[in-house]
């Protein structure tokens, strides 16, 4: 093991990012986490020993059975059951990955749009450029939570009931998306508005290159870096929200519990003693967007040009 | 200067008018207003009739005018849900929302600026990373689930404080305050510092890297070279050049708390602004939804414009314009 | 060996410093910023520190004053201040004595001085904090010390806030605070660098005034050899941390020893002959230290002991040469002159207002009414200071600026400008440009190969990627790099390899007229001789006419063939550039010629 570790060491040694990495263990930890926990989730279908949403597995007399290694614990239900008799570990490993697709989803629809203004609005300046600062303006008056709080209310009036259930993971998706955009779309305008400065930018309008192969082939590699930053950090933001939406009763449909809503049923049987319903989905999260905040952390400080 | 404040002003007109184009949007073609107010048996001319006083047939820019010169009047409508004027309910709960966020504020700010001074200077120390640590985790940790770990720990295990509700309150004109009861303040501990941590982080953090910069100017430099010793450097040079951009963020921050206060309101039940608003959600309460809107678009806004305006104070370079 | 005719009683020596070592931690392990370094400073006087980056002038000094930043350690030697040992001292007692008996300046005015301060407040702080004495008497002894160095109104002055001042103004003041404390001596790193040649002239002034006056011994760290011949009395020569050469200026200078310093002086522009050639470089003076700092396997790949190097079949320097001359046929039927500006304006921020004049903005002139003509197959040299509106004329020859009024012409023909030059017009591809800062001028996320194809590319120049690559191999042997650079990534080459694959993009497009913005101005000196000799062998072989864009006069005096001079946009001088430097005819020329600082007092008597 110690000898694997040297040889990426010495591996390291040519690739910045890859030394700093290698060399801070939290990083390390963090990403293992982090992919485990993704791991797990994406394999959930097949690592769970019960399919929580399948209403025939589940036995109502199952309930409240408390975690495999107290007295009263049952060893099929390891994390022990919840209200309805669903194995918790299982629910766990689903909600995990309900949680996590909503939240990736989210991002790639922020970072899209965002990104793709902020490139707009930074390389064409102008009125682009003041159009699109003037929105984020009005979103940045209303906080992220607010704004998705309010797509996912101005949904339900204009949908239908059962059309509302059905879209609902999309209309969270979007909710969820719409609040972070802007964060993605000021970093990208601001990176832009640099590297437009620099001479390379110069060099290929002096040579005639389209504009858009200037801002997809030339800058956007170049503002990858505080992008990625980000990224990482508006995911454990996503997946922050999805869970406080759904702990709030309007988030994920009910028949598909994620992180929050275990919590939120936890909490209720919380005082009367069953205390794991609400411990452990508490826990991964936390375990979770820990991971995910480390890592983002970390990649701030390996962009941070002033440490070059 | 005044160019500037001027510009600011106009830039937050902008936003309130498109903020209260929104909210009349929401409020005028999400749902049916009339569908909501009547029962199942009204006519249909009894419903055309009630459609017409509402004004509802007239041209959407007057409607737009009226619904503007209502909400800069005061007028705000009625609840779906409850038929109770909106403007009593919120005058009833925003004292509750407000105080929970002033005591959340002062929590973060006392300790997060120091702890982030601390940080920056004492870098790699034990303590300062053991802070790093926890600070961390605060960030990482939905509110909620803080609020219900605070919930179980000390109001079900211990039982020192209550777990719900404002506890007493005094009534002074209009406005309910826990600050003058010892229930009162009680009750606002716990939620409090559930909201209070989160921001707490959030400051530290802010502070931490702010200063962090500063500390590594060419101005520190020269300064240290030139003898100036250490509590001058940090307190005086320091200190000063890392507020500037920290006032921003604090003035936002006041504004986040009241938003984030939703979460915390829900978990304690305390019944402010932010409970009135998932309410109005769960129950598709669309007056009381633009309403709020509106409201905490304006309070961004002029929270906003006070900050700029405290910078140009705070910063020459700003208030003189460059040379 | 010239007389040392400067002292008749000897100074006591102030500073001592025997064997000096200072080693960095890095990832690639231990590395040596500078090595068994012996130098001396006496009272009074001014000794220079100089060579190119990183060959640890700027260590030197912070070891002195204990301020070496991050991993760095003094790991040798003895540095000792009248008698007593500094290297020993604990952070506590150094801090006590930083500013009290040794004072720095930066280079950068700008930002040595705390924005949210204002002047005053700053001095009298630094003032009392070495000096127990109340505020009234802080304050007048500021106002004393900032009229000796030069700021007017001095007690109007205190109030101010540093952004208020101009860079050489802001200088001042920075000399005054390093001043304040009344040290024994002063460590002044790059202390002009940034500023104008007028204004640099005058804050050296001021140095040499205070030096004599106050008796205070100053180390005067830069890479500039003209500074250092102008005001300093003895100089130490570095090279990659060691000293190469040390003694009195004029002798160092005038007749250096060391090879690596008759290089250096080899290098450095003259400003009083044009030469053919830049001659007697050291080649393998071409790696920076920073290429250095960044590790092994930072420099470019080169031939490994006994490996045949790595090459492209069929791509030779000569191939590149049959390539760009095989236009040269066409190149005789370009028109005389190449390229001609007619009464050009440019105006910046003009706006015409909201409503009848409201807010009506005149804007800047960056360019008034500015004619001349590129002849064909030479070098038109154009100098200025900064603001005087050069980079605003390559822009607008460029296509990125639109100008207001006045025309251009090219090859006899109309060229549109700004806008209206649409992206396939033929122009793009027959006016090339070099920028300044090789640094920003490459897109670091791009392999050498995919920067040298993009012309390639655009212009339809070579049918399939092997013939592309081939040519780009072809060139980058013609600009004298290894072929295998190709494979690689900017940031693993120094400034000056940079700036060669620079130019071999702007080739790549078989240009008629190179615009060079400030080549070679972040170069070293040495490097920026190696590519001026690129730049003029390049010229010449292939005919390409060029309009060689500097601030330093000397580097233009051995490019060009004809000059321009510009003074805030307007043109003041236009003609041959040998009778420009012979006599100039404006006074704003003959102001140029003297205060650039010259080095041919160093082939006469010694300077003092």
């Amino acid at each position: 093991m110690s000898t694997l570790l040297e040889r990426l060491r010495r591996l390291g040694t040519e690739n910045e990012f890859l030394y700093l990495f290698l060399h801070s263990r939290l990083a390390m930890i963090a990403a293992t986490v982090a992919v485990l926990g993704m791991g797990a989730a994406v394999l959930a279908p097949l690592i769970a020993p019960f399919d929580p949403y399948d209403i025939g597995s589940v036995d109502i007399l199952d309930s409240l059975v408390p975690p495999g290694w107290t007295d009263g614990g049952d060893a099929r239900f390891l994390l022990g059951t919840d209200d309805q008799g669903r194995d918790l570990w299982s629910a766990i490993l689903y909600g995990t990955r309900l949680s996590l697709v909503v939240g990736l989803s989210a991002i790639v629809f922020a970072s899209v749009l965002g990104v793709t203004l902020g490139l707009l609005a930074g390389y064409l300046g102008g009125r682009l450029d003041a159009v699109i600062m003037r929105i984020a303006d009005v979103q940045l008056a209303l906080p992220a939570i607010l704004t998705a709080l309010l797509v996912d209310g101005i949904a339900r009036g204009l949908l239908p009931r059962d059309t509302h259930d059905e879209l609902m993971l999309v209309v969270l998706t979007v909710a969820i998306g719409l609040s972070l955009w802007v964060n993605f779309a000021r970093t990208a305008r601001a990176s832009t508005f640099v590297e437009r400065q620099k001479e390379y930018v110069q060099a290929a309008e002096v040579m005639g290159v389209h504009p858009l192969r200037i801002l997809l082939v030339h800058i956007l590699p170049n503002i990858l870096g505080p992008l990625l930053v980000i990224l990482t950090i508006d995911l454990a933001v996503a997946v922050l929200l999805e869970a406080t939406l759904s702990f709030l009763g309007v988030g994920v449909p009910p028949n598909q519990p994620s992180l929050g809503t275990l919590i939120r049923t936890g909490t209720e049987y919380l005082f009367s003693g069953e205390w794991w319903i609400v411990l452990f989905p508490s826990l991964t999260l936390v375990v979770l967007i820990v991971a995910v905040n480390v890592l983002g952390d970390f990649l701030r400080d390996v962009f941070d040009p002033r440490l070059r | 200067m005044i160019a500037l404040v001027a510009r600011r002003l106009l830039q937050s007109l902008f936003v309130m008018a498109t903020v209260s184009l929104l909210a009349f949007t929401l409020f005028r073609f999400v749902g049916d207003p009339v569908a909501q107010m009547v029962g199942q048996e009204t006519s249909l001319e009894d419903q055309a009739r009630l459609r017409a006083s509402l004004g509802l047939d007239d041209p959407v820019i007057t409607q737009y005018a009226n619904f503007v010169g209502n909400l800069l009047s005061g007028e705000f409508g009625y609840s779906y849900r409850t038929r109770q004027p909106i403007g009593e309910m919120i005058l009833a709960r925003m004292p509750a929302t407000f105080e929970l966020g002033l005591a959340s504020l002062v929590i973060s700010l006392l300790l997060g600026i120091p702890a982030g001074i601390y940080t920056a200077i004492r870098r790699g120390g034990v303590v300062a990373n053991l802070i790093l640590v926890v600070t961390l985790i605060g960030v990482s940790v939905p509110t909620f689930v803080i609020g219900i770990f605070l919930i179980y720990v000390f109001g079900v295990e211990l039982g020192w404080l209550p777990t719900f509700g404002r506890g007493d309150t005094v009534q002074i004109g209009w406005w309910k305050t826990s600050f003058l009861t010892l229930d009162g303040w009680r009750s606002l501990l716990l939620p409090a510092l559930t909201l209070g941590v989160y921001q707490l982080t959030l400051t530290m953090r802010l502070v931490r890297s702010e200063m962090q910069n500063v500390l590594k100017t060419d101005y520190i430099r020269f300064a240290r070279a030139r003898g100036i010793d250490a509590r001058a450097l940090y307190l005086g040079h320091a200190l000063k050049n890392t507020l500037v951009p920290v006032i921003t963020i604090v003035g936002l921050q006041f504004g986040g708390v009241i938003a984030f206060s939703i979460v915390t309101e829900a978990v304690f039940q305390w019944p402010g602004l932010g409970l009135l608003f998932l309410d109005s959600i769960r129950y598709v309460d669309i007056p009381v939804m633009s309403v709020y809107l509106v409201l905490i678009a304006m309070l961004f806004v002029i929270i906003n414009l006070i900050v700029d305006v405290l910078y140009a104070v705070i910063d020459p370079r700003v208030r003189l314009g460059d040379a | 060996m010239v007389p040392d005719a400067s002292n008749e009683t000897l100074p006591e020596t102030l500073l001592e410093i025997r064997d000096l070592t200072v080693t960095f931690a890095s990832r690639f392990g231990e590395q040596t910023a500078i090595e068994n370094i012996d130098m001396d400073v006496r009272r009074g006087e001014i000794v220079g520190l100089v060579g190119e980056s990183g060959a640890g002038k700027s260590t030197i000094g912070a070891a002195i004053n204990g301020l070496l930043p991050g991993t760095g350690r003094i790991t040798g030697g003895t540095v000792t201040l009248s008698g007593e040992r500094l290297d020993r001292l604990s952070e506590a007692s150094l801090h006590r004595l930083r500013g009290d008996r040794i004072s720095m300046i930066f280079q950068d005015p700008q930002t040595s001085l705390n924005p949210l301060m204002r002047i005053g407040e700053q001095l009298i702080e630094t003032i009392r904090q070495h000096r127990d004495c109340r505020e009234e008497e802080a304050r007048s002894l500021a106002i004393a010390l900032l009229e000796d160095t030069g700021i007017a109104d001095a007690a109007t002055r205190m109030s101010a806030w540093p952004h208020q001042f101009s860079g050489g103004m802001r200088q001042r003041v920075v000399i005054a605070l390093a001043l304040c404390t009344e040290p024994e001596l002063i460590i002044a790193d790059e202390p002009t660098t940034a500023l104008d040649l007028a204004i640099q002239k005058q804050i050296l002034a001021l140095i040499r005034r205070l030096a004599d006056e106050r008796q205070v011994g100053i180390i005067l760290i830069t890479h500039d050899i003209g500074v250092i011949a102008e005001i300093s009395d003895r100089v130490v020569v570095l090279r990659h941390g060691q000293v190469k050469e040390r003694g009195v200026t004029a002798r160092v200078l005038g007749q250096p020893d060391d090879p690596y310093t008759r290089s250096l002086m080899a290098a450095v522009p003259r400003m009083d002959r044009k030469l053919e050639r830049f001659l007697g470089i050291v080649e393998a003076v071409d790696t920076d230290a920073a290429a250095t700092r960044r590790g092994p396997s930072a420099r470019v790949p080169s031939r490994a002991a006994g490996k045949p190097l790595w090459r492209v079949s069929g791509a030779s320097a000569t191939a590149a040469s049959d390539w760009l001359l095989g236009e040269s046929s066409e190149r005789s039927a370009v028109h005389d002159p190449i390229l001609s500006l007619r009464h050009v304006d440019v105006i910046f921020d003009a706006s015409p207002g909201y409503l009848f004049g409201l807010g009506r903005r005149h804007g800047v002139r960056a360019l008034d009414d500015v004619s001349f003509d590129v002849a064909a197959g030479s070098v038109l040299g154009l100098v200025g200071e900064s603001g005087s509106g050069k980079s605003t004329l390559a822009k607008t020859i460029t296509g990125l600026v639109t100008p207001a009024r006045g025309a251009l012409l090219f090859d006899g023909q109309v060229l549109p400008s700004g806008r209206a030059r649409s992206r396939s017009h033929p122009s793009r591809r027959r006016i090339q440009m070099v920028f300044q800062d090789p640094y920003s001028s490459l897109n670091e996320r791009h392999s050498v190969e995919s920067i040298l194809i993009e012309p390639l590319r655009e212009y339809d120049l070579a049918g399939t990627r092997a013939a592309r690559r081939r040519l780009a191999a072809s060139v980058l042997e013609l600009v004298g790099l290894p072929q295998r650079a190709l494979l690689s990534y900017p940031h693993q080459f120094s400034g000056g390899q940079r700036q060669r694959i620079a130019v071999a993009r702007a080739l790549l497009a078989r240009p008629e007229l190179l615009v060079a913005d400030e080549p070679t101005s972040a170069l070293d000196v040495s490097v920026q001789a190696q590519i001026l000799n690129l730049l003029k062998e390049l010229q010449s072989t292939f005919g390409l006419s060029m309009l060689f864009i500097s601030h330093n006069l000397a580097v233009v005096r051995q490019m060009a063939d004809r000059i321009v001079v510009l003074k805030r946009g307007e043109c003041v001088e236009y003609g041959d550039s040998e009778a420009f430097f012979a006599s100039p005819a404006s006074p704003y020329g003959r102001e140029l010629l003297s205060e650039t600082p010259s080095l041919a007092l160093l082939d006469a008597v010694p300077r003092r």
